[in-house]
């Protein structure tokens, strides 16, 4: 029998310390900053892992949703409202104790919105336009869905690179810490940075139990249903429409907080968190783990998106992902982990394939 | 806005209308006997520019475009033996990521290549500020290049698919492969046939295209997106269709401009993409029937 849940997690956290201790212990504390942006990324895909392999459902346009989180806590925490102090409205936030004051460039004063208030309004706009274009969307199957989502995504894009409000190529930099509690806060700061690694893989722990938990569920079942054969998921009684929006949304709301979190950690965001490569290779990473497996995802973002960020692929790094994509829905489109060896080869020698196909 | 500026934008939009028109019909090729949307269908019209612009560093123009349809032609073959034929009855997913995949490879196969810069072919005929001149509207002569090669494209594939015996056979496979088969139609080989063939066609329209929009690794992407919107708006299948509405889309893209920043411009396609999808995925000139009973 497969250990429970909260023994995996379990399981999960002990590599987690382990990792942390074997980098200091190698004088490699400095890796812990990748790993943290690792961590970010990996929230990404295991709600993608979700959507694809549970639900079944392809999104082209999770870099999208992560740009959302990404851009919104940047706009907003960087927006100086001290000109418009005298305003009713910024009179009124300030009054709710949602600004704070912050020293400016110039060693003046800057007034901008509390970073939990951009939190908070990067997830209701992420999860309220994953909800709008989700309705229409998801009523879409194979190519079309890849390819509308696709669509949504390069519309991100191409809407942050045109925006000269936004930065235009450029992006937002200056982003501020954000300061969670008292004492814990997401920033790039030398000193934070055990803490950032704990907390940023504690959110992955966090979301891989809510994760298990609704696959092993109801939820979950009904999921796996609509993946194997939706129409008769639907004639079972399964909200079939219900549970893909569901889906989709939390995958969105998973990369929303992920580009909010990774955005205050580096400190700024530009528009290549948007663009279409990014997104393939949120895919890549869940084809490569394995669909409908979490734990593989998990697994394959923390090597992949690690060696991507230390730089190992250098210039071939997009063509990496490229290349591993196709050679893994080639040869093992249920994952590395899962690789039906005899079944490749026999569909390699054709003379064998009719024989293989009966039974 | 005057008469003739409106014209103006119009030539501009039918020129690029009508090479989103080439890539919508090679959707539609490959999609026909395969049931396959290759996402790398901007990829050729890509390879295509950029290996004319090589070529003809040391063979003439015309040899030069010939050299890079065949090579282009070649690489279609060549995706096809290796990443489609032997997959026995593949979900639509993995073929979506797989054609993904392959796109990605190409175009950084390109960078490797050729570099970030961005080239172009030399004007077919005259340079970049000799214009013809039809009432109050100046364009350049490479516009009626790439509406003619464009025409004589439709009318190839017209005759090709109506009274070729090799086009019949192709039809035969679209509609049944199994039946095909039966009949003795070597399907396998003609699915390889589709891919050379909307490669040719992307490689050439992006040779008669390069003068005017310049050839960069990276221009794939967004004509295949382009291209797809053509290939829906006029009908998953329907070449005729994709013509029409490459056109339109062109036309609405350039005229755009008026209304938006330059800067959203391929905004413009993309919402048009989306709520053709949400509205009517069938497309303007096909049919819903037909379109409930397809694989997507």
């Amino acid at each position: 029998m497969r250990p429970g849940r909260h023994l995996q997690v379990a399981i999960f956290a002990a590599a987690v310390v382990a990792v942390h201790l074997a980098a200091e212990a190698g004088g490699k504390g400095f890796f812990l900053t990748q790993l943290t942006m690792t961590a970010y990324y990996t929230l990404v895909v295991v709600g993608l892992s979700l959507l694809m392999g549970y639900a079944g459902q392809i999104s082209l346009g999770q870099a999208g949703f992560f740009s959302i989180g990404g851009y919104v806590a940047a706009a907003l925490t960087t927006l100086d409202l001290a000109p418009h102090r005298a305003r009713a409205a910024v009179a009124a936030l300030a009054r709710a104790h949602l600004l704070v004051v912050r020293p400016d460039l110039y060693g003046g004063e800057a007034l901008s919105v509390h970073p939990w208030v951009a939190f908070v309004a990067a997830v209701l706009l992420g999860a309220g336009v994953a909800w709008a274009i989700g309705v229409p969307v998801l009523r879409l199957k194979g190519h079309y869905l890849a390819m509308a989502t696709l669509a949504f995504g390069t519309i991100v894009g191409s809407i942050l690179v045109g925006t000269q409000a936004l930065g235009a190529a450029d992006g937002i930099s200056g982003v501020p810490p954000f300061e969670l509690v008292p004492g814990l806060r997401v920033g790039g700061g030398a000193a934070d940075r055990v803490r950032n690694y704990y907390l940023a893989w504690g959110l992955v722990a966090v979301a891989m139990l809510l994760l298990l938990n609704l696959v092993q569920a109801r939820a979950g079942r009904a999921l796996r249903a609509i993946h194997g054969a939706e129409d008769a998921a639907r004639a079972m009684g399964v909200d079939t429409a219900r549970y893909k929006l569901a889906t989709f949304v939390l995958a969105a709301v998973l990369a929303v907080v992920a580009g909010v979190l990774l955005t205050h950690y580096n400190g700024g965001i530009g528009p290549s968190e948007a663009s279409v490569m990014k997104s393939v290779r949120y895919v890549a990473i869940v084809a490569v783990g394995g669909m409908g497996s979490l734990w593989g995802t998990l697994s394959a973002s923390a090597v992949l998106n690690f060696l991507s960020l230390r730089g190992y692929f250098g210039a071939y790094d997009d063509a990496v992902f490229g290349g591993i994509l196709v050679l893994v829905m080639l040869l093992a489109p249920e994952g590395i982990l899962q690789a039906n060896l005899r079944g490749l080869l026999r569909q390699l020698v054709p003379g064998r394939r009719a024989a293989g196909e009966e039974k | 806005m005057s008469l003739d500026l409106l014209l103006q934008y119009l030539v501009a939009g039918l020129t690029y209308g009508s090479i989103y028109a080439v890539v919508g019909i090679g959707f539609n090729i490959i999609y026909n006997a395969t049931g396959i949307i290759n996402f790398a269908q901007g990829e050729f019209v890509m390879l295509g520019g950029m290996l004319a612009v090589s070529f003809q560093r040391v063979v003439p123009l015309p040899l030069a475009i010939a050299g890079a349809v065949a090579a282009t032609a070649g690489v279609g073959a060549l995706v096809e033996v290796t990443f489609i034929r032997w997959l026995w009855k593949p979900s639509v997913l993995r073929m979506i990521v797989i054609t993904i995949g392959v796109s990605i490879l190409l175009r950084e196969g390109a960078l490797l290549l050729w570099g970030e810069s961005v080239r172009s072919l030399p004007y077919f005929t005259g340079d970049e500020v000799s214009s013809i001149a039809v009432g109050g509207v100046r364009f350049s002569p490479q516009v009626l290049w790439v509406l003619g090669t464009t025409g004589l494209i439709v009318a190839f594939l017209s005759v090709f698919f109506g009274h070729t015996m090799l086009g019949w056979e192709m039809r035969a496979c679209a509609s049944n492969r199994d039946a095909a088969a039966l009949c003795g139609i070597p399907t396998r080989n003609l699915v390889t046939l589709s891919f050379v063939l909307s490669a040719a066609i992307g490689a050439l329209a992006g040779c008669v295209v390069s003068p005017i929009t310049y050839t960069s690794y990276a221009v794939g992407a967004g004509l295949a997106i382009k291209g797809f919107t053509v290939a829906i708006l006029g009908g998953l299948g329907n070449s005729m269709g994709a013509v029409a509405a490459g056109l339109v889309l062109g036309v609405l893209e350039s005229l755009s401009v008026w209304v938006l920043p330059t800067a959203y411009k391929d905004t413009v396609s993309l919402t048009i993409l989306l709520a053709i999808l949400f509205m009517r995925p069938s497309g303007l000139f096909g049919s819903r029937e037909a379109s409930r009973l397809k694989e997507f």
